[in-house]
Protein backbone atom coordinates (compact mmCIF):
# COMPACT_ATOMS: atom_id res chain seq x y z
CA UNK A 1 0.00 0.00 0.00
CA UNK A 2 1.65 3.51 -0.95
CA UNK A 3 1.87 5.95 1.91
CA UNK A 4 -1.31 8.13 0.36
CA UNK A 5 -3.35 4.82 0.97
CA UNK A 6 -1.67 4.08 4.46
CA UNK A 7 -2.98 7.71 5.35
CA UNK A 8 -6.16 7.41 4.52
CA UNK A 9 -6.57 4.29 6.38
CA UNK A 10 -5.19 5.89 9.53
CA UNK A 11 -8.18 8.91 9.55
CA UNK A 12 -10.84 5.84 8.69
CA UNK A 13 -9.27 3.58 11.53
CA UNK A 14 -9.69 6.22 14.06
CA UNK A 15 -13.09 6.96 13.05
CA UNK A 16 -13.55 3.00 14.21
CA UNK A 17 -11.58 3.27 17.08
CA UNK A 18 -14.15 5.78 17.91
CA UNK A 19 -17.28 4.24 17.35
CA UNK A 20 -16.54 1.08 19.27
CA UNK A 21 -15.43 2.60 21.98
CA UNK A 22 -18.44 5.36 21.99
CA UNK A 23 -20.67 1.96 21.08
CA UNK A 24 -19.26 0.03 23.44
CA UNK A 25 -19.20 2.34 26.60
CA UNK A 26 -15.54 1.94 27.23
CA UNK A 27 -12.20 1.86 26.04
CA UNK A 28 -8.70 3.29 26.01
CA UNK A 29 -8.79 5.93 23.76
CA UNK A 30 -5.95 8.28 23.63
CA UNK A 31 -3.60 5.08 23.46
CA UNK A 32 -5.12 3.72 20.89
CA UNK A 33 -4.97 6.64 18.68
CA UNK A 34 -1.04 7.03 19.23
CA UNK A 35 -0.24 3.43 18.03
CA UNK A 36 -2.83 2.47 15.27
CA UNK A 37 -0.63 4.04 12.51
CA UNK A 38 2.12 1.84 13.64
CA UNK A 39 -0.77 -1.19 13.31
CA UNK A 40 -1.94 0.38 10.06
CA UNK A 41 1.74 -0.15 8.70
CA UNK A 42 2.13 -3.18 10.02
CA UNK A 43 -0.79 -4.83 8.69
CA UNK A 44 -1.13 -3.64 5.31
CA UNK A 45 2.39 -3.59 4.55
CA UNK A 46 4.90 -5.60 6.70
CA UNK A 47 3.43 -8.43 8.29
CA UNK A 48 1.44 -10.48 5.66
CA UNK A 49 -0.37 -11.93 8.69
CA UNK A 50 -4.37 -13.03 7.37
CA UNK A 51 -6.91 -15.14 8.30
CA UNK A 52 -5.62 -17.39 5.21
CA UNK A 53 -2.37 -18.04 6.76
CA UNK A 54 -3.31 -17.48 10.29
CA UNK A 55 -3.41 -20.98 11.47
CA UNK A 56 0.30 -21.77 10.21
CA UNK A 57 2.58 -21.55 12.45
CA UNK A 58 4.91 -20.45 9.27
CA UNK A 59 4.54 -16.99 8.93
CA UNK A 60 5.40 -13.83 11.08
CA UNK A 61 3.87 -13.01 14.42
CA UNK A 62 2.58 -10.09 16.33
CA UNK A 63 1.92 -9.77 19.92
CA UNK A 64 0.48 -6.70 21.54
CA UNK A 65 2.31 -6.26 24.43
CA UNK A 66 0.17 -3.34 25.59
CA UNK A 67 -2.86 -5.13 25.75
CA UNK A 68 -5.20 -2.24 26.88
CA UNK A 69 -4.82 -0.47 22.97
CA UNK A 70 -6.81 -3.50 21.90
CA UNK A 71 -9.40 -1.10 20.24
CA UNK A 72 -6.51 -0.01 17.64
CA UNK A 73 -5.70 -3.65 17.12
CA UNK A 74 -9.36 -4.90 16.53
CA UNK A 75 -10.19 -1.76 14.04
CA UNK A 76 -6.78 -3.34 11.90
CA UNK A 77 -7.82 -6.70 12.14
CA UNK A 78 -11.55 -6.07 11.10
CA UNK A 79 -10.36 -4.19 8.13
CA UNK A 80 -8.29 -7.76 7.38
CA UNK A 81 -11.38 -9.22 7.30
CA UNK A 82 -10.60 -11.65 10.44
CA UNK A 83 -14.22 -10.83 11.47
CA UNK A 84 -17.08 -8.24 10.69
CA UNK A 85 -17.83 -4.94 12.17
CA UNK A 86 -20.99 -6.41 12.96
CA UNK A 87 -19.13 -9.05 15.28
CA UNK A 88 -17.05 -5.86 16.62
CA UNK A 89 -19.51 -3.68 17.48
CA UNK A 90 -20.17 -6.01 19.76
CA UNK A 91 -17.30 -4.53 21.95
CA UNK A 92 -17.73 -5.38 25.54
CA UNK A 93 -21.43 -6.47 25.18
CA UNK A 94 -22.17 -9.67 27.64
CA UNK A 95 -21.06 -12.94 25.88
CA UNK A 96 -18.90 -10.97 23.03
CA UNK A 97 -15.16 -12.35 22.54
CA UNK A 98 -14.35 -8.44 21.95
CA UNK A 99 -13.08 -7.65 25.56
CA UNK A 100 -11.20 -5.15 26.31
CA UNK A 101 -7.70 -6.73 26.18
CA UNK A 102 -6.77 -8.89 23.56
CA UNK A 103 -7.96 -12.39 23.42
CA UNK A 104 -7.13 -15.68 21.38
CA UNK A 105 -11.13 -15.96 21.08
CA UNK A 106 -10.95 -13.15 18.73
CA UNK A 107 -9.93 -14.38 15.34
CA UNK A 108 -6.01 -13.02 14.14
CA UNK A 109 -4.93 -12.61 18.29
CA UNK A 110 -1.79 -13.91 18.66
CA UNK A 111 -1.32 -13.96 22.45
CA UNK A 112 -3.55 -13.25 25.94
CA UNK A 113 -2.56 -9.69 27.30
CA UNK A 114 -3.57 -7.34 29.76
CA UNK A 115 -1.50 -7.59 32.42
CA UNK A 116 1.92 -5.25 31.51
CA UNK A 117 5.36 -6.39 30.58
CA UNK A 118 4.20 -9.61 29.52
CA UNK A 119 4.31 -9.63 25.89
CA UNK A 120 8.01 -9.34 25.12
CA UNK A 121 9.09 -12.69 26.45
CA UNK A 122 6.35 -14.22 24.70
CA UNK A 123 7.79 -12.52 21.71
CA UNK A 124 11.22 -13.22 22.45
CA UNK A 125 10.15 -17.40 22.75
CA UNK A 126 8.97 -17.23 18.99
CA UNK A 127 11.92 -15.46 17.27
CA UNK A 128 14.10 -18.20 19.53
CA UNK A 129 11.64 -20.94 18.54
CA UNK A 130 12.10 -19.32 14.81
CA UNK A 131 15.88 -19.51 14.49
CA UNK A 132 16.16 -22.93 16.35
CA UNK A 133 14.04 -24.27 13.11
CA UNK A 134 16.11 -21.48 10.71
CA UNK A 135 12.95 -20.05 9.70
CA UNK A 136 12.86 -16.61 8.45
CA UNK A 137 9.80 -15.46 9.82
CA UNK A 138 10.28 -12.89 12.20
CA UNK A 139 8.27 -11.36 15.62
CA UNK A 140 7.28 -7.58 16.02
CA UNK A 141 5.75 -6.52 19.61
CA UNK A 142 4.14 -3.61 20.56
CA UNK A 143 5.05 -1.95 24.20
CA UNK A 144 3.99 0.88 26.03
CA UNK A 145 6.64 3.72 27.24
CA UNK A 146 5.05 3.21 31.06
CA UNK A 147 4.93 -0.83 30.25
CA UNK A 148 8.91 -0.50 30.50
CA UNK A 149 8.89 -0.04 34.17
CA UNK A 150 7.73 -3.69 34.64
CA UNK A 151 11.19 -5.45 35.72
CA UNK A 152 10.57 -8.46 33.47
CA UNK A 153 11.01 -5.97 30.30
CA UNK A 154 14.40 -5.81 31.00
CA UNK A 155 14.79 -9.83 31.95
CA UNK A 156 13.42 -10.42 28.44
CA UNK A 157 16.12 -8.17 26.89
CA UNK A 158 18.87 -9.51 28.17
CA UNK A 159 17.44 -13.08 26.64
CA UNK A 160 16.47 -11.38 23.09
CA UNK A 161 20.79 -10.16 23.42
CA UNK A 162 22.13 -13.54 24.40
CA UNK A 163 20.26 -15.39 21.46
CA UNK A 164 21.22 -12.44 18.46
CA UNK A 165 17.02 -12.45 17.91
CA UNK A 166 17.39 -10.06 14.83
CA UNK A 167 14.53 -11.45 13.85
CA UNK A 168 12.82 -9.70 16.53
CA UNK A 169 10.89 -6.30 16.50
CA UNK A 170 10.39 -4.41 19.64
CA UNK A 171 8.95 -0.97 19.20
CA UNK A 172 8.08 1.51 21.85
CA UNK A 173 4.58 3.52 21.25
CA UNK A 174 6.86 6.35 22.99
CA UNK A 175 3.90 8.83 23.56
CA UNK A 176 5.08 9.99 26.90
CA UNK A 177 2.15 9.61 28.81
CA UNK A 178 0.36 7.11 31.06
CA UNK A 179 -2.31 6.79 33.55
CA UNK A 180 -1.01 8.84 36.23
CA UNK A 181 1.14 11.71 34.00
CA UNK A 182 4.03 11.83 31.88
CA UNK A 183 6.18 9.03 32.40
CA UNK A 184 9.09 10.80 33.41
CA UNK A 185 7.07 12.20 36.09
CA UNK A 186 5.60 8.85 37.20
CA UNK A 187 8.86 7.21 37.33
CA UNK A 188 11.85 8.15 34.89
CA UNK A 189 12.88 5.86 32.18
CA UNK A 190 14.99 8.46 30.36
CA UNK A 191 18.36 8.05 28.55
CA UNK A 192 15.78 5.24 26.51
CA UNK A 193 18.13 5.04 23.76
CA UNK A 194 21.11 4.36 25.50
CA UNK A 195 19.58 2.01 27.73
CA UNK A 196 18.46 0.04 25.18
CA UNK A 197 21.89 0.50 23.61
CA UNK A 198 23.36 -0.74 26.43
CA UNK A 199 21.48 -3.82 26.74
CA UNK A 200 22.77 -4.50 22.69
CA UNK A 201 20.20 -3.96 20.98
CA UNK A 202 20.13 -1.77 17.58
CA UNK A 203 17.84 1.14 17.92
CA UNK A 204 16.29 3.45 15.60
CA UNK A 205 13.84 6.38 16.64
CA UNK A 206 10.96 7.71 14.29
CA UNK A 207 7.77 9.84 14.47
CA UNK A 208 5.35 6.96 15.10
CA UNK A 209 2.47 8.90 13.35
CA UNK A 210 4.25 9.17 10.16
CA UNK A 211 3.30 5.82 8.02
CA UNK A 212 5.86 7.21 5.64
CA UNK A 213 8.60 6.58 8.09
CA UNK A 214 7.21 3.42 9.53
CA UNK A 215 7.04 1.98 6.82
CA UNK A 216 10.56 2.56 5.69
CA UNK A 217 12.13 2.09 9.04
CA UNK A 218 10.32 -1.50 9.02
CA UNK A 219 11.86 -1.97 5.20
CA UNK A 220 15.69 -1.49 7.23
CA UNK A 221 15.00 -4.85 9.37
CA UNK A 222 17.20 -6.73 10.19
CA UNK A 223 18.90 -3.36 11.29
CA UNK A 224 22.05 -5.54 11.90
CA UNK A 225 22.68 -8.95 12.03
CA UNK A 226 22.44 -10.80 14.62
CA UNK A 227 21.20 -8.08 16.73
CA UNK A 228 17.39 -7.25 18.61
CA UNK A 229 15.70 -4.26 16.56
CA UNK A 230 14.16 -1.94 18.81
CA UNK A 231 12.00 1.30 17.00
CA UNK A 232 11.33 3.99 19.56
CA UNK A 233 8.12 5.23 18.10
CA UNK A 234 7.41 8.70 19.07
CA UNK A 235 3.92 9.33 19.43
CA UNK A 236 1.47 11.68 20.24
CA UNK A 237 -1.58 10.23 22.87
CA UNK A 238 -4.80 10.83 21.18
CA UNK A 239 -3.23 11.82 18.00
CA UNK A 240 -5.50 12.99 15.23
CA UNK A 241 -7.96 14.28 17.68
CA UNK A 242 -7.44 18.00 18.86
CA UNK A 243 -9.11 17.99 22.17
CA UNK A 244 -7.49 14.55 22.77
CA UNK A 245 -4.29 14.72 22.11
CA UNK A 246 -1.71 14.68 24.98
CA UNK A 247 -4.51 15.22 27.72
CA UNK A 248 -3.68 12.44 30.41
CA UNK A 249 -7.65 12.28 31.40
CA UNK A 250 -8.31 10.66 27.78
CA UNK A 251 -6.18 7.13 28.97
CA UNK A 252 -9.39 5.18 29.49
CA UNK A 253 -12.01 8.02 29.30
CA UNK A 254 -14.97 7.25 27.08
CA UNK A 255 -16.17 10.13 24.99
CA UNK A 256 -19.72 12.12 25.76
CA UNK A 257 -21.95 12.21 22.65
CA UNK A 258 -20.98 15.66 21.63
CA UNK A 259 -16.99 14.55 22.18
CA UNK A 260 -18.09 11.79 20.04
CA UNK A 261 -19.68 14.19 17.72
CA UNK A 262 -16.78 16.69 17.48
CA UNK A 263 -14.23 14.04 17.35
CA UNK A 264 -15.89 12.40 14.37
CA UNK A 265 -16.30 15.83 12.89
CA UNK A 266 -12.65 16.72 12.79
CA UNK A 267 -11.77 13.18 11.51
CA UNK A 268 -14.02 13.95 8.43
CA UNK A 269 -12.39 17.46 7.59
CA UNK A 270 -9.19 15.35 7.46
CA UNK A 271 -10.73 13.08 4.87
CA UNK A 272 -12.08 16.11 3.09
CA UNK A 273 -9.25 17.81 3.42
CA UNK A 274 -6.86 14.59 2.40
CA UNK A 275 -9.06 14.15 -1.23
CA UNK B 1 12.91 -51.70 47.40
CA UNK B 2 14.60 -47.88 47.07
CA UNK B 3 14.83 -46.58 43.49
CA UNK B 4 16.35 -42.82 42.10
CA UNK B 5 15.14 -39.91 42.86
CA UNK B 6 12.15 -38.95 40.72
CA UNK B 7 14.30 -35.83 39.51
CA UNK B 8 16.57 -38.18 37.93
CA UNK B 9 14.15 -40.13 36.06
CA UNK B 10 12.38 -36.91 34.87
CA UNK B 11 15.89 -35.93 33.60
CA UNK B 12 16.63 -39.42 31.78
CA UNK B 13 13.38 -39.93 30.20
CA UNK B 14 13.18 -36.10 29.08
CA UNK B 15 17.09 -36.69 27.95
CA UNK B 16 15.68 -39.98 25.67
CA UNK B 17 12.34 -38.74 24.64
CA UNK B 18 14.25 -35.43 23.42
CA UNK B 19 16.95 -37.17 21.30
CA UNK B 20 14.02 -38.52 19.08
CA UNK B 21 11.79 -35.96 18.99
CA UNK B 22 14.10 -32.24 17.66
CA UNK B 23 10.83 -30.57 18.53
CA UNK B 24 11.28 -30.96 22.67
CA UNK B 25 12.97 -27.42 24.15
CA UNK B 26 14.10 -27.04 27.64
CA UNK B 27 13.94 -24.20 28.79
CA UNK B 28 15.86 -23.65 32.27
CA UNK B 29 16.79 -20.21 34.88
CA UNK B 30 20.23 -21.41 35.62
CA UNK B 31 18.87 -24.16 37.02
CA UNK B 32 20.51 -27.05 34.65
CA UNK B 33 22.14 -28.44 37.18
CA UNK B 34 19.64 -28.84 40.29
CA UNK B 35 17.47 -29.87 37.28
CA UNK B 36 20.25 -33.12 36.44
CA UNK B 37 19.84 -31.60 33.00
CA UNK B 38 23.44 -31.00 32.61
CA UNK B 39 23.70 -34.29 30.50
CA UNK B 40 20.72 -33.06 28.63
CA UNK B 41 22.73 -29.94 27.92
CA UNK B 42 25.74 -31.75 26.57
CA UNK B 43 24.23 -33.83 24.47
CA UNK B 44 21.67 -31.83 23.07
CA UNK B 45 22.89 -28.15 22.92
CA UNK B 46 20.07 -26.72 20.28
CA UNK B 47 17.54 -28.14 22.38
CA UNK B 48 18.32 -26.28 25.73
CA UNK B 49 17.44 -22.71 25.89
CA UNK B 50 18.79 -20.98 29.11
CA UNK B 51 17.20 -17.65 30.25
CA UNK B 52 19.39 -17.03 33.80
CA UNK B 53 18.04 -16.49 36.87
CA UNK B 54 14.76 -15.14 35.37
CA UNK B 55 11.92 -16.87 36.50
CA UNK B 56 9.34 -14.77 34.74
CA UNK B 57 10.71 -14.64 31.43
CA UNK B 58 11.54 -18.50 31.55
CA UNK B 59 7.97 -18.92 31.52
CA UNK B 60 7.50 -15.84 29.04
CA UNK B 61 9.42 -17.76 26.50
CA UNK B 62 7.83 -20.76 27.39
CA UNK B 63 4.82 -19.50 25.67
CA UNK B 64 6.71 -18.23 22.78
CA UNK B 65 8.16 -21.33 21.70
CA UNK B 66 4.75 -23.37 22.34
CA UNK B 67 2.95 -20.81 20.21
CA UNK B 68 5.38 -21.84 17.19
CA UNK B 69 4.82 -25.22 17.69
CA UNK B 70 7.86 -26.51 20.03
CA UNK B 71 7.11 -28.94 22.80
CA UNK B 72 8.21 -27.27 25.51
CA UNK B 73 9.43 -28.05 29.25
CA UNK B 74 10.09 -25.09 31.84
CA UNK B 75 12.17 -26.35 34.35
CA UNK B 76 12.84 -24.57 37.83
CA UNK B 77 12.45 -24.66 41.14
CA UNK B 78 9.04 -25.00 42.12
CA UNK B 79 9.10 -22.34 44.67
CA UNK B 80 10.19 -19.68 42.71
CA UNK B 81 8.12 -21.00 39.24
CA UNK B 82 4.95 -20.54 40.87
CA UNK B 83 5.33 -17.52 42.88
CA UNK B 84 7.91 -15.37 41.29
CA UNK B 85 5.71 -15.91 37.57
CA UNK B 86 2.66 -16.57 38.68
CA UNK B 87 0.94 -13.87 36.33
CA UNK B 88 2.87 -15.52 33.82
CA UNK B 89 1.81 -18.90 34.61
CA UNK B 90 -1.51 -17.54 34.52
CA UNK B 91 -1.80 -15.43 31.42
CA UNK B 92 0.86 -16.95 29.14
CA UNK B 93 0.52 -20.21 30.00
CA UNK B 94 -3.29 -20.63 31.13
CA UNK B 95 -5.56 -18.15 29.54
CA UNK B 96 -3.36 -17.95 26.48
CA UNK B 97 -3.80 -21.80 26.23
CA UNK B 98 -0.41 -22.68 25.31
CA UNK B 99 0.48 -26.70 25.68
CA UNK B 100 3.50 -25.75 27.89
CA UNK B 101 5.00 -27.93 30.81
CA UNK B 102 6.15 -26.41 33.81
CA UNK B 103 8.13 -28.91 36.14
CA UNK B 104 8.72 -27.44 39.09
CA UNK B 105 11.47 -29.49 40.80
CA UNK B 106 12.96 -29.66 44.81
CA UNK B 107 8.96 -28.92 45.79
CA UNK B 108 7.79 -29.17 49.01
CA UNK B 109 10.30 -29.13 51.79
CA UNK B 110 13.01 -30.61 49.31
CA UNK B 111 15.44 -27.66 49.76
CA UNK B 112 15.38 -28.76 53.74
CA UNK B 113 17.64 -26.99 55.93
CA UNK B 114 17.46 -23.83 52.52
CA UNK B 115 14.18 -22.67 54.58
CA UNK B 116 11.00 -21.13 53.75
CA UNK B 117 12.30 -19.12 50.50
CA UNK B 118 13.01 -22.23 48.59
CA UNK B 119 9.94 -24.30 49.98
CA UNK B 120 6.93 -24.58 47.88
CA UNK B 121 4.25 -25.28 50.04
CA UNK B 122 2.01 -23.25 48.13
CA UNK B 123 2.32 -24.57 44.68
CA UNK B 124 -0.86 -26.78 44.98
CA UNK B 125 -2.96 -24.29 46.40
CA UNK B 126 -2.49 -21.30 43.87
CA UNK B 127 -2.43 -23.26 40.74
CA UNK B 128 -5.08 -24.94 42.25
CA UNK B 129 -7.16 -21.67 41.49
CA UNK B 130 -5.66 -21.19 37.98
CA UNK B 131 -8.30 -21.98 35.39
CA UNK B 132 -6.77 -24.13 32.31
CA UNK B 133 -3.73 -25.79 34.04
CA UNK B 134 -3.72 -29.24 34.93
CA UNK B 135 -1.61 -30.41 38.15
CA UNK B 136 0.59 -34.00 38.45
CA UNK B 137 2.32 -34.36 41.67
CA UNK B 138 4.10 -37.98 40.49
CA UNK B 139 4.76 -40.72 43.68
CA UNK B 140 7.10 -43.18 42.54
CA UNK B 141 10.14 -43.28 39.60
CA UNK B 142 7.31 -44.95 37.37
CA UNK B 143 4.46 -42.63 37.78
CA UNK B 144 7.30 -39.43 37.35
CA UNK B 145 8.03 -41.53 33.90
CA UNK B 146 4.64 -41.68 32.61
CA UNK B 147 3.89 -37.79 33.43
CA UNK B 148 6.85 -37.13 31.36
CA UNK B 149 6.11 -39.47 28.77
CA UNK B 150 1.88 -37.90 28.64
CA UNK B 151 3.67 -34.56 28.87
CA UNK B 152 5.40 -34.27 25.64
CA UNK B 153 1.92 -34.76 23.31
CA UNK B 154 -0.02 -33.29 26.19
CA UNK B 155 -2.44 -30.57 24.31
CA UNK B 156 -2.77 -27.77 27.15
CA UNK B 157 -0.92 -26.59 30.25
CA UNK B 158 0.47 -28.67 32.64
CA UNK B 159 2.73 -28.53 35.58
CA UNK B 160 4.68 -31.38 37.34
CA UNK B 161 6.38 -31.10 40.65
CA UNK B 162 8.16 -33.72 43.06
CA UNK B 163 11.05 -33.58 44.85
CA UNK B 164 14.78 -34.88 44.47
CA UNK B 165 15.43 -37.46 47.07
CA UNK B 166 15.54 -41.59 46.30
CA UNK B 167 11.78 -42.99 46.39
CA UNK B 168 10.32 -46.20 47.19
CA UNK B 169 9.34 -48.64 44.70
CA UNK B 170 5.15 -48.28 44.83
CA UNK B 171 4.08 -49.36 40.95
CA UNK B 172 4.98 -51.98 38.52
CA UNK B 173 6.32 -51.21 35.29
CA UNK B 174 2.93 -52.78 33.47
CA UNK B 175 0.83 -51.18 35.63
CA UNK B 176 -1.70 -48.26 34.01
CA UNK B 177 -1.08 -44.47 34.25
CA UNK B 178 -3.23 -41.80 32.68
CA UNK B 179 -3.16 -37.97 33.44
CA UNK B 180 -6.26 -37.57 35.67
CA UNK B 181 -6.71 -40.65 36.92
CA UNK B 182 -5.87 -41.36 40.27
CA UNK B 183 -4.46 -44.63 41.40
CA UNK B 184 -5.22 -46.98 44.41
CA UNK B 185 -2.35 -48.47 45.75
CA UNK B 186 -3.59 -50.87 48.41
CA UNK B 187 -6.83 -52.53 48.97
CA UNK B 188 -7.92 -52.74 52.49
CA UNK B 189 -10.93 -52.48 54.80
CA UNK B 190 -10.27 -49.77 57.67
CA UNK B 191 -8.78 -46.24 57.25
CA UNK B 192 -7.93 -44.68 53.64
CA UNK B 193 -4.66 -42.86 53.17
CA UNK B 194 -5.42 -40.89 50.14
CA UNK B 195 -2.24 -39.38 49.04
CA UNK B 196 -0.12 -36.70 45.96
CA UNK B 197 2.84 -37.62 45.06
CA UNK B 198 6.09 -38.67 47.23
CA UNK B 199 4.15 -38.72 50.65
CA UNK B 200 2.89 -41.74 49.19
CA UNK B 201 5.77 -43.75 50.02
CA UNK B 202 5.34 -42.56 53.85
CA UNK B 203 1.35 -43.78 53.73
CA UNK B 204 2.72 -47.39 52.27
CA UNK B 205 5.17 -47.45 55.54
CA UNK B 206 2.51 -46.21 57.91
CA UNK B 207 0.16 -48.84 56.43
CA UNK B 208 2.63 -51.81 57.14
CA UNK B 209 3.06 -50.61 60.88
CA UNK B 210 -0.97 -50.77 61.04
CA UNK B 211 -1.20 -54.25 59.31
CA UNK B 212 0.71 -55.80 62.13
CA UNK B 213 -1.46 -54.06 64.17
CA UNK B 214 -4.62 -55.85 62.30
CA UNK B 215 -5.86 -52.64 60.84
CA UNK B 216 -6.52 -52.80 56.97
CA UNK B 217 -5.64 -49.32 55.50
CA UNK B 218 -6.39 -48.56 51.52
CA UNK B 219 -4.25 -46.03 49.97
CA UNK B 220 -4.73 -44.15 47.03
CA UNK B 221 -2.69 -41.43 45.05
CA UNK B 222 -3.85 -38.94 43.71
CA UNK B 223 -1.41 -37.59 41.71
CA UNK B 224 -3.20 -35.71 39.46
CA UNK B 225 -4.61 -33.22 41.73
CA UNK B 226 -6.19 -31.54 39.15
CA UNK B 227 -8.59 -32.43 37.08
CA UNK B 228 -9.40 -34.46 40.40
CA UNK B 229 -10.27 -37.53 40.04
CA UNK B 230 -13.44 -37.91 42.16
CA UNK B 231 -15.21 -41.00 41.12
CA UNK B 232 -11.74 -42.62 42.54
CA UNK B 233 -11.82 -40.68 45.36
CA UNK B 234 -15.86 -41.02 46.59
CA UNK B 235 -16.44 -44.81 45.22
CA UNK B 236 -13.32 -45.30 47.86
CA UNK B 237 -14.72 -43.44 50.58
CA UNK B 238 -17.61 -46.28 50.96
CA UNK B 239 -15.10 -48.93 51.34
CA UNK B 240 -13.27 -47.56 54.58
CA UNK B 241 -14.47 -46.19 58.16
CA UNK B 242 -12.20 -43.46 58.50
CA UNK B 243 -9.94 -40.74 55.99
CA UNK B 244 -6.72 -39.47 56.41
CA UNK B 245 -4.93 -36.99 53.75
CA UNK B 246 -1.23 -36.92 53.45
CA UNK B 247 0.66 -34.13 51.18
CA UNK B 248 4.14 -32.39 51.48
CA UNK B 249 2.30 -28.90 51.15
CA UNK B 250 0.04 -26.61 53.23
CA UNK B 251 -2.90 -28.03 55.05
CA UNK B 252 -4.29 -24.99 53.31
CA UNK B 253 -5.58 -25.03 49.63
CA UNK B 254 -4.45 -28.60 48.73
CA UNK B 255 -5.28 -32.57 48.80
CA UNK B 256 -7.06 -32.21 51.73
CA UNK B 257 -9.22 -29.47 51.51
CA UNK B 258 -10.05 -30.64 48.17
CA UNK B 259 -10.77 -33.67 49.84
CA UNK B 260 -12.99 -32.21 52.44
CA UNK B 261 -14.85 -30.28 49.42
CA UNK B 262 -15.98 -32.90 47.85
CA UNK B 263 -16.68 -35.10 51.19
CA UNK B 264 -19.07 -31.90 52.26
CA UNK B 265 -20.85 -31.55 49.14
CA UNK B 266 -21.43 -35.55 48.85
CA UNK B 267 -23.54 -35.43 52.08
CA UNK B 268 -21.19 -37.99 53.00
CA UNK B 269 -19.97 -38.49 57.30
CA UNK B 270 -16.69 -40.12 57.63
CA UNK B 271 -13.99 -39.56 60.21
CA UNK B 272 -11.75 -37.41 58.47
CA UNK B 273 -8.27 -36.09 58.93
CA UNK B 274 -6.10 -33.36 57.18
CA UNK B 275 -2.07 -33.89 57.43
CA UNK B 276 -0.05 -31.45 55.87
CA UNK B 277 2.02 -27.87 56.82
CA UNK B 278 -0.16 -25.84 59.79
CA UNK B 279 -0.24 -22.02 58.44
CA UNK B 280 2.70 -21.27 61.53
CA UNK B 281 5.94 -20.01 61.53
CA UNK B 282 7.75 -23.10 60.27
CA UNK B 283 10.43 -25.12 61.51
CA UNK B 284 13.96 -25.53 60.10
CA UNK B 285 15.49 -28.59 58.70
CA UNK B 286 16.06 -31.36 56.53
CA UNK B 287 13.81 -32.34 54.44
CA UNK B 288 12.62 -35.56 56.36
CA UNK B 289 13.00 -34.03 60.00
CA UNK B 290 10.34 -31.31 58.44
CA UNK B 291 7.48 -34.01 57.18
CA UNK B 292 8.26 -36.08 60.60
CA UNK B 293 7.65 -32.78 62.97
CA UNK B 294 4.64 -31.92 60.80
CA UNK B 295 3.13 -35.72 61.46
CA UNK B 296 3.91 -36.87 58.10
CA UNK B 297 6.57 -40.07 59.56
CA UNK B 298 5.06 -43.34 59.59
CA UNK B 299 5.06 -43.75 63.42
CA UNK B 300 3.24 -40.58 63.86
CA UNK B 301 0.69 -41.26 60.48
CA UNK B 302 0.06 -45.02 61.82
CA UNK B 303 -1.15 -43.31 65.08
CA UNK B 304 -3.27 -40.85 63.85
CA UNK B 305 -5.08 -43.53 62.03
CA UNK B 306 -5.30 -45.50 65.38
CA UNK B 307 -6.85 -42.50 66.84
CA UNK B 308 -9.24 -41.62 64.38
CA UNK B 309 -10.23 -45.37 64.21
CA UNK B 310 -11.45 -45.69 68.07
Amino acid sequence: MDHKELELKSIEYRKTILDIIYNGGAGHTSGSLSCIDILNVLYNNVLKINPNNFNSTDRNRYVQSKGHTVEALYTVLCDQNFFSRKDLNSLNKFNSHFIGHPTRKVPGIEHNTGALGHGLSVAVGMAIGFKLDNKPYKVYTLLGDGELSEGSIWESLLSANKYNLDNLVIIIDRNGLQITGKTEEVNPIEPLLDKFQSFGLCVKQVNGNSVSELDQVFKEIPFENNQPNLIIANTIKGKGISFIENQVVWHHKLPSEEEYNKAIEELNIQLENFK
Amino acid sequence: MIQKANLEIFAETLLNLAKKDKQIVVVTSDSRGSGKLTQFGKELPDQIIEVGIAEQNLVGICAGLAAVGKKVFGVSPSSFLTARSLEQIKNDIAYSNHPVTLVGISAGVSYGQLGSTHHSIHDLAVLRTINNISIVVPSDNFETRESIKEAVNFKSPLFIRFGKKPMLKIHNEDDDFKIGKGVKIREGRDVMFVTTGETAQRALLASEILNKKNFSCLIINMHTIKPFDDDLFIDSLSKVKAVITVEEHSENGGLGEKCASIISQSNIKIPFKIVGFPDEYMTNGSQSDVLDHYNMSPEKLAEIAEDILK
